[in-house]
């Protein structure tokens, strides 16, 4: 990643400033638990077994690794129109730059408190750096760094989400 | 009720996890995608993904390789390893059709100023021999049989 030389002001400004803080709009629920332990076979007693849940970790909890699922919006609901962006910055980044392409690279997650069924999650996106023009096997734009922190309803923190991406445009497009 | 648990002490650098064989599936695609909302054409629109996007199918998305991740370490600790942080990097697309394979190894065990014993590991998921998404995860194991790493909270907690 470089520093902001080059890149526009209105990007410049973005960098290091929480956006998007946004409160989820519906409270975590076992059903996506269940879902998320079907789609991979998981038969952690913790996710299955309340007793088991209750012994361990004091209660339900979510898998670690929903944490970005409690604030992916719906499909559609009222009042909105088109599709609904997850990761708003990262296609904010693929506007400003024009590039009709992205990808995700690099991602990590840093659990903290566990999300229990009943929390509402709320979340802040914030842009930590933009790279130089890049030329991959995919074709020519630019690295964005982004992490989005997650909380509670009682404002602990429960997990950090750092993504990698890559807007680009494919070789004459 | 008697679980089991991996101790921290039963752990040391260099152990190799027993691998994942998973025949990958549409469904599996779409069920991981939609469990995790994530509404993008690309994990669940076959014609999108080919014509659109250049690609052999649908693939799949970045929550569900997580989630196959977590459930690989967990296998292996029981319900009481906890996870710290993972960190993961997408080579190429998981496709229907796919035997993917995951593998771990433990690059090394430590326990942190609060007595918290981790362990962190390094993840394949492959395809033949292609890795597709290679992972780094960290990871709270019981350092006793009485140790709970759920238990632990602000400083007693350093992912």
């Amino acid at each position: 990643m470089s520093g902001t030389a080059g890149l526009p002001p209105s990007v410049v400004a973005m960098l290091g400033v929480r956006q998007y803080e946004e409160t989820a709009e519906f409270p975590v629920e076992r059903g996506y638990i269940w879902n998320t332990c079907a789609a991979v076979q998981n038969d952690n007693p913790l996710y299955w077994d309340d007793a088991v849940a209750a012994e361990i970790t004091g209660g339900p909890i979510a898998p670690p690794t929903t944490l970005s699922l409690w604030m992916r919006p719906h499909y559609w609901s009222p009042g909105h129109e088109g599709e609904r962006l997850a990761l708003r910055l990262h296609f904010d980044m693929k506007a400003v730059f024009d590039l009709p392409e992205a990808i995700i690279g690099d991602n990590t997650l840093v659990f903290h408190e566990p999300v229990r069924p009943g929390d509402v999650i709320s979340h802040a996106q914030v842009l930590r750096s933009v790279s130089d023009v890049k030329t991959l096997h995919l074709g020519t734009g630019r690295w964005w760094n982004i992490d989005v922190e997650y909380w509670n309803q009682r404002g602990e923190t429960v997990g950090v989400e750092s993504y990698a991406g890559f807007g680009y445009r494919k070789p004459g497009q | 009720m008697t679980t089991p648990r991996l101790l921290w002490s039963d752990v040391s650098a260099g152990d190799e996890l027993p691998p994942l064989s998973v025949n990958m599936t549409a469904t599996l695609v779409v069920l991981g995608a939609m469990a995790s909302r994530d509404w993008r054409p690309m994990h669940h629109d076959h014609a999108f993904a080919v014509h659109r996007q250049g690609l052999k199918d649908i693939f799949l998305n970045t929550p569900n390789q997580a989630a196959w991740f977590e459930r690989y370490l967990t296998d292996w600790t029981g319900p009481h390893g906890r996870l710290g942080r993972m960190t993961f990097r997408m080579r190429a697309s998981v496709f229907p059709g796919d035997t993917m394979v995951i593998h771990g190894t433990v690059r090394e065990v430590e326990t942190d100023a609060s007595a918290c014993g981790w362990a962190a590991l390094d993840l394949t998921m492959r395809v033949g021999d292609d890795v597709k998404t290679a992972c780094a995860a960290r990871l709270a194991l019981p350092t006793t049989p009485d140790d709970n790493p759920w238990t632990r909270r602000g400083e007693r907690w350093s992912p």
